[in-house]
């Protein structure tokens, strides 16, 4: 446990240095056993008297922790040594949404010495279908503050830090290095890549999970001597269209759920050394099937640039290394940056569509998918819905908009002021795409909503969701 | 000989089905099974790439990107990208 202690202390040194760093420590006022991660003993002085009468037993546990426990200590394949081991270890979560809700408040259950919980994100009201460490009552708040609270009011004898800031590059192989186990919880590629590289720079194994839609995969990389990293399976990064995200593709709530449950127990496991982690193993989950399919992984890439025979990425060129360049990503899950395609005459605000619509002298063309379309949209429009992921499926809707068009026109009269068919999305970019590919085959005549049904929420003064 | 392909994620997005039977002449190896695939749904080069964008899996063992193994009659090949969501 040497490692732990120096890691323990290093963390500790830097919080008078670095005010990014923030320690948060025990809040509660009952009796815990851990002090600080330094501490080679889960004993405090109060209760030495505990122990007076089962010396000689080969954990370090208090009666108290046993008391709590003991349902998992009498397990024959568990036991109070591997509790022990428990207790005296750390994990760092990076992540407090859907994935490491479960990961937090399990670990915090089963009493892990000390938990690290990185974020950097406000709880939202659209987080709490699965993000289940956070209430009503945290919206608005910092998710490593509503995380934490949860996981000390599961047990109040655990040490509690957060790292504000999130798992950044400056801050990566620091906090790494001062953990036993770290679990990637996160939402987006660049960050799946910098943990990664600083877990197998510090030597530290991973225990990776990702959910999206129905779907969701586990894994635990860099772990024993031939345990692969996630640049040995990935080595070129997906395609940033290739990453949807929770908030475009959406996610049924339960399934990193099961992800991030399963995340837990690949760190008790990793922690109090009971079992085979799921190494060199990849389990796929297939929700609407009710499926588990676990994929026999490679071994260690002799070529990887980070983990192979000669690295290219090092604990100091980490520090340069361009995430977002590599994956061509943002590291957070904050939707598509706006997009300026059209030109601004081509556009129309949700204020001004708004007097259209009164006059009910425009026609609406909403390019969503159905399945937002059903959420809600402007009376009377009429749902065409574009992916840019398959542009070419749109084609069958030209003739039509075409059509719209002319019959458009032809009801708004031709002296009408302006377009007379408005196309509209959820941000205002696939409408962008949309009336630039009708210009392009030839159908003038029609203008997008600037900031897409988003702004249409905030600024057109009707009542409508916003998602 | 026919052999199954499971589509996961994003392969199954771009493929448009969850799973599917190909048809190969005999002897065929995975690489050329690859080939016909991205020939059948060509819009899955999203997530080829030069040196891996996703893990193939042949009968669930991991399986390299140009491996010639010789396929057989009933084989399962998997198209797994990775998942980022969280």
């Amino acid at each position: 446990m040497g490692r732990i202690e120096r890691g323990g202390q290093r963390a500790h040194r830097q919080t008078g240095q670095q005010p990014n760093i923030i320690h948060f420590h025990r809040v509660s006022t009952s009796s815990e056993p851990y002090e600080s991660c330094s501490r080679t003993s889960t004993q405090t002085v109060g209760q030495d008297d505990a122990r007076v009468n089962w010396e000689g037993t080969e954990h370090q546990l208090t009666k108290e922790q046993v008391v709590r426990y003991s349902r998992q200590i009498i397990l024959p394949s568990f036991g109070a040594q591997a509790q022990s081991r428990l207790c005296n270890s750390s994990v760092l979560i990076i992540g407090a949404g859907g994935l490491g809700s479960p990961v937090a408040m399990y670990l915090a259950a089963a009493g892990v010495g000390r938990l690290g919980i990185a974020d950097r994100d406000a709880v939202e009201l659209n987080n709490l279908h699965r993000q289940i460490a956070h209430r009503e009552s945290t919206v608005g708040i910092h998710k490593c503050d509503s995380a934490g609270l949860t996981c000390r009011s599961i047990n109040s004898s655990i040490q509690v830090e957060m790292y504000k800031d999130g798992f950044n590059q400056q801050i990566a192989m620091e906090l790494a290095s001062c953990f036993d186990v770290i679990v990637d919880a996160t939402d987006n590629a660049p960050s799946r890549y910098l943990i990664s590289d600083a877990c197998v720079l510090a030597g530290k194994p991973l225990v990776s999970g990702a959910a999206i839609g129905t779907d969701g995969q586990l894994t635990v990389y860099n772990h024993g001597p031939d345990g692969p990293c996630y640049r040995c399976l990935f080595p070129e990064a997906p395609e940033p269209q290739s990453c949807s995200s929770c908030s475009d593709a959406g996610v049924l709530g339960v399934v990193p759920g099961i992800i991030g449950s399963l995340q837990a127990l690949e760190a008790i496991k990793l922690a109090s050394g009971v079992g085979r982690p799921l190494s060199r193993s990849l389990l796929l989950f297939d929700a609407l099937a009710g499926r588990f399919t676990t994929v026999k992984l490679r071994q260690r890439m002799p070529s990887c640039i980070v983990c192979g025979t000669s690295p290219r990425i090092t604990a100091e060129s980490l520090l340069s290394y361009s995430y977002a360049t590599f994956t061509g990503a943002p590291s957070h899950d904050a939707g598509p940056a706006p997009l300026e395609l059209l030109a601004p005459i081509q556009r129309v605000t949700a204020a001004e569509l708004h007097k259209w619509v009164t006059s009910d002298s425009v026609s609406i063309v909403d390019v969503r998918p159905e399945a937002q379309f059903s959420i809600a949209h402007i009376p009377g429009s009429t749902n065409l819905p574009f992916s840019e992921a398959k542009p070419q499926a749109f084609d069958e809707h030209i003739e039509l908009m075409r059509q719209r068009v002319r019959d458009a026109a032809i009801d708004t009269g031709d002296d009408s002021l302006h377009p007379a068919v408005c196309v509209v999305c959820r941000r205002g970019n696939d409408s962008q795409r949309v009336v630039d590919l009708l210009v392009a085959n030839g159908v003038n005549d029609v203008v997008d909503l600037a900031g897409g049904l988003e702004a249409w929420a905030r600024e057109s003064g009707v009542d409508f969701p916003h998602y | 000989m026919k052999i199954k392909v499971l589509f996961f994620a994003r392969a199954r997005e771009l493929a448009g089905t969850t799973e599917a039977e190909a048809d190969l002449p005999e002897g065929s190896t995975a690489k050329e099974a690859m080939q016909m695939l991205l020939e059948k749904y060509p819009d899955l080069r999203e997530i080829e790439g030069e040196e891996g964008k996703c893990v193939l899996a042949l009968n669930q063992e991991y399986l390299e990107k140009n491996a010639t193994t010789a396929l057989k009659e009933g084989d399962e090949i998997a198209i797994i990208p990775p998942i980022s969501g969280g």
